[in-house]
């Protein structure tokens, strides 16, 4: 952001005429890029106070509430870092950052596997009327709301849903159980709901980026008698790495921030088996009043997030540059 | 030239976003939150009459329950100059917007309140003391309104001055599927628990689902848990915990007993396998499918399965452990208060009042809320079909009033008990993954960790 507001307004006075074809009017030239860059400001501004008052200040305000102990409403007392140490030595709240861990694997691991796989099957058909049809198949749980989703995979997870009805079926009766109710099945349960939602973007991401490859690179392995496993570690993988760090990015953050998945299909139980920090922010803030602990929760999720994103993002960048 | 300019303005960036962030964030700078108004206004005089210059009141209610709706029609029909703006939220949502909707410059003048002792304490409720002498509610019996009575500014429940009244005043008890009750041979309420087991077993090895009872987002399996509780001790020991006086303990015998039940129960399979995943919406339809012998709810759905399975439900309060034992239930006034910052107090007590007085609105209250009405003690009963669930609810209503045997919901002891003990630890205990003892002391290590806050 910094280099585009700086470079912006010298950009258009300067740089456009970078021999600086007329230098016999360089009192001009300066007032004149003095004047552009207060006109970048002027232009940037609604955007900037809108940033500035909508996340910014929000910010602010969370890492100041985290300080204090209020109801939301009442008086207020200043506890320093107490919140901070309640998070960290709560056993309740421990367990529930470690399910959103558990999570990642779910949100991030198995749908970017997953998703190189049927990148990789589909990639040869996204040409024609049939990719088409692929691709809007695999993008639609993106466009389901998630509520909806959630309501929906409550129902066929059910002790009389569509999964047990199913493994009824083919005669596993004893594998049927009641999935988002039981303490050993329903975080995994959630899981499979998460994988099912990002498997769709993050198809389409790697599908995107296959496109891009340049074909010669192909015939070249198989010149060089590649199979198509071998093709796919030494040509596909390595290209798509910053595809790959997009999904991950984005089903990491999605992982670590689940909200509403969990609150419509377990409301984080049963016990607190399937709560997630984004739920607990919620239910400490509005429901059991505590405005400090909640902010306390909630800044030490947004270092977490940014903790495994900052070197997934190192990692992919770093690499190809 | 362009170097220059780029480190120039970097420069510059650098200054301002700082000094714009502490801009927008200076009001931050002090304490959030403030005292509450310490300005008592009940000595304020107050005003029984309605007038006739045209006011809006504004109300907040709950989505699904039709009788504030209902009412209010009534009461613009008979005073056309009082219209109502109502507006209506699930009753999780009206606990969580409750504090801010109240302290805000809209502030309803009646509103649905969850657990009132935070609202007192941050001067959000209007003290209707003055009312209640003003319009004589004294004549109302006075067990109806002490849940709904505070004392120091919230400190205690209980005692002290009133702060809410009732939109009906529900009663729990065990709805019964009439066909399945004859299918195993019960031709009486139990009345005792021990009669209450032998016929669940009965239901279990008939094949049929003894209880049907939700357990997720909340836990429903706390209404039996209460049932048996309120009768394995003295029911006062629960009403002093639940009304939060110095001493009282979760931690008793009859919780323990009560907790060893539910654990006996869930293990013979007496609730449904997957209660953890059945929500209220869901145990409704399953019983109103047949799928259940008994159901642990309250008379607000005595209109609804009146509707839907019209003859084939009964109705009992939970019996004790002898069969003279005393009439033990839990009941709740349908709480509604005033708005410390309302602009038509008099107005929307002069409704309170009307609705626990006027014939028709007492009508109303029964046919559209199911519950007892309340109001003055030699008031009639407005009369309800024959063979109704309803007309057993208000049946036991009136004996339970007459054993004065009412006990508040242990789930509205603070404002966090039921989110963050009740309902995961309930669900922990009837998978096998707590203990009776366990359950009892989590319960109070919460209570006790939000008294200390």
């Amino acid at each position: 952001m910094t280099s585009a507001l700086g470079s912006a307004p010298a950009g258009s006075g300067i740089a456009s005429r970078p021999g600086g074809g007329n230098p016999a009017r360089p009192h001009r030239k300066r007032r004149w890029s003095r004047t552009a860059q207060w006109v970048g400001w002027i232009w940037v501004l609604p955007a900037l106070l809108m940033y500035g008052f909508f996340v910014l200040r929000p910010l602010v305000l969370t890492v100041q509430y985290s300080l204090y102990q209020w109801n939301g409403i009442g008086a207020a007392t200043f506890v320093g870092l107490e919140n901070y140490l309640t998070v960290f030595t709560d056993r309740d709240l421990l367990k529930i950052i470690t399910n959103a861990f558990v999570l990642i694997i779910f949100f991030s691991f198995i749908p970017v596997a997953l998703g190189l796989l049927v990148a990789s099957l589909v990639r040869r058909i996204t040409g024609g009327p049939a990719g088409t049809v692929v691709r809007t198949v695999l993008f639609l749980p993106q466009v389901i709301p998630l509520v909806a989703a959630g309501i929906a995979w409550s129902w066929m997870l059910s002790s009389s849903g569509l999964i047990n009805q199913a493994l009824r079926a083919v005669g596993l009766d004893g594998l049927t159980k009641s999935w988002l109710g039981e303490f050993s099945t329903a975080l995994p349960a959630v899981g499979v709901i998460g994988t099912w939602v990002m498997l769709g973007l993050c198809t389409i991401l790697l599908v995107t980026g296959m496109s891009k490859i340049d074909p010669s690179l192909y015939e070249a392995a198989r010149m060089d008698g590649a199979g198509p496993i071998r093709e796919f570690f030494a040509v596909t993988l390595p290209s798509l790495r910053q595809e790959i760090g997009v999904c991950l990015t984005v089903t990491v953050i999605a992982a670590l921030a689940s909200f509403d998945i969990v609150y419509i299909s377990t409301s984080g139980g049963p016990g607190i088996q399937t709560t997630v920090p984004g739920l607990e922010i919620y239910r400490l803030a509005f429901s059991q009043r505590q405005v400090g602990l909640a902010s306390a929760l909630g800044v030490v999720l947004m270092l977490l997030v940014l903790l495994c994103v900052l070197p997934i993002q190192r990692l992919t960048r770093g690499e190809k540059a | 030239m362009l170097e220059f300019s780029t480190r120039f303005s970097r420069r510059r960036l650098a200054l301002l976003v700082p000094l714009l962030t502490a801009g927008l964030t200076i009001t931050a700078c002090s304490a959030p939150g403030s005292e509450p108004t310490t300005s008592e206004d009940s000595d304020t005089a107050v005003s029984t009459e309605l007038g006739t210059d045209p006011i809006t009141l504004e109300m907040y209610a709950e989505t699904g329950f039709p009788l504030a709706k209902a009412l209010a029609d009534e009461f613009t029909k008979q005073h056309p100059n009082v219209k109502f703006n109502v507006r209506e939220d699930q009753f999780t949502v009206i606990v969580e917007n409750a504090p801010r909707v109240l302290a805000s410059d809209n502030a309803p003048d009646i509103i649905r309140l969850p657990t009132m002792v935070d609202l007192v304490k941050d001067g959000l409720l209007k003290n209707l003391d003055p009312y209640f002498d003003a319009y004589g509610w004294d004549k109302f019996p006075a067990s109806s309104l002490v849940q709904l009575r505070l004392a120091d500014g919230g400190a205690e429940r209980g005692s002290g001055a009133l702060y809410g009244m009732g939109l009906g005043y529900s009663v729990t008890g065990v709805f019964y599927n009439k066909k399945q009750a004859e299918q195993i041979g019960m031709t009486q309420p139990p009345a005792t628990i021990a009669e209450f087991e032998d016929l669940l077993a009965k239901a279990k090895s008939a094949n049929l689902l003894p209880i049907m009872q939700f357990n997720k987002n909340t836990a429903g399996i706390n209404f039996p848990y209460q049932a048996l509780q309120n009768q394995f001790g003295d029911p006062s020991q629960i009403a002093d915990w639940i009304f939060q006086k110095p001493g009282a303990t979760f931690d008793t015998p009859a919780s323990l007993k009560a907790a060893q039940a539910i654990e006996k129960w869930a293990k013979a399979g007496y609730f449904p396998k997957d209660a953890n995943a059945i929500d209220y919406t869901a145990m409704m339809g399953e019983f109103q499918k047949g799928n259940g012998l008994f159901m642990f709810n309250g008379d607000w759905e005595s209109a609804n399965l009146d509707k839907n399975m019209a003859g084939e439900v009964g109705f009992f309060l939970f019996p004790g452990e002898t069969a003279e034992a005393k009439n033990v239930a839990m009941s709740a006034p349908n709480t509604f208060g005033v708005g410390a910052r309302a602009k038509n107090p008099d107005a929307a007590a002069y409704f309170l009042n009307w609705l626990h007085t006027n014939d028709k609105a007492r009508e109303i209250s029964v046919n559209v809320g199911g519950s007892h009405p309340g109001g003055p003690s030699d008031l009639a009963l407005p009369p309800v079909g024959e063979g109704t669930v309803l007309a057993e609810t208000l049946a036991a209503s009136q004996q339970l009033g007459a054993d004065n045997g009412a006990v508040d919901f242990t789930a509205n002891a603070t404002g966090g008990i039921f989110a963050a003990a009740i309902t995961p630890e309930m669900q922990k205990l009837i998978a096998g993954q707590q203990t009776p003892e366990g359950y009892v002391k989590a319960v109070q290590a919460e209570y006790e960790k939000e008294l200390n806050r």
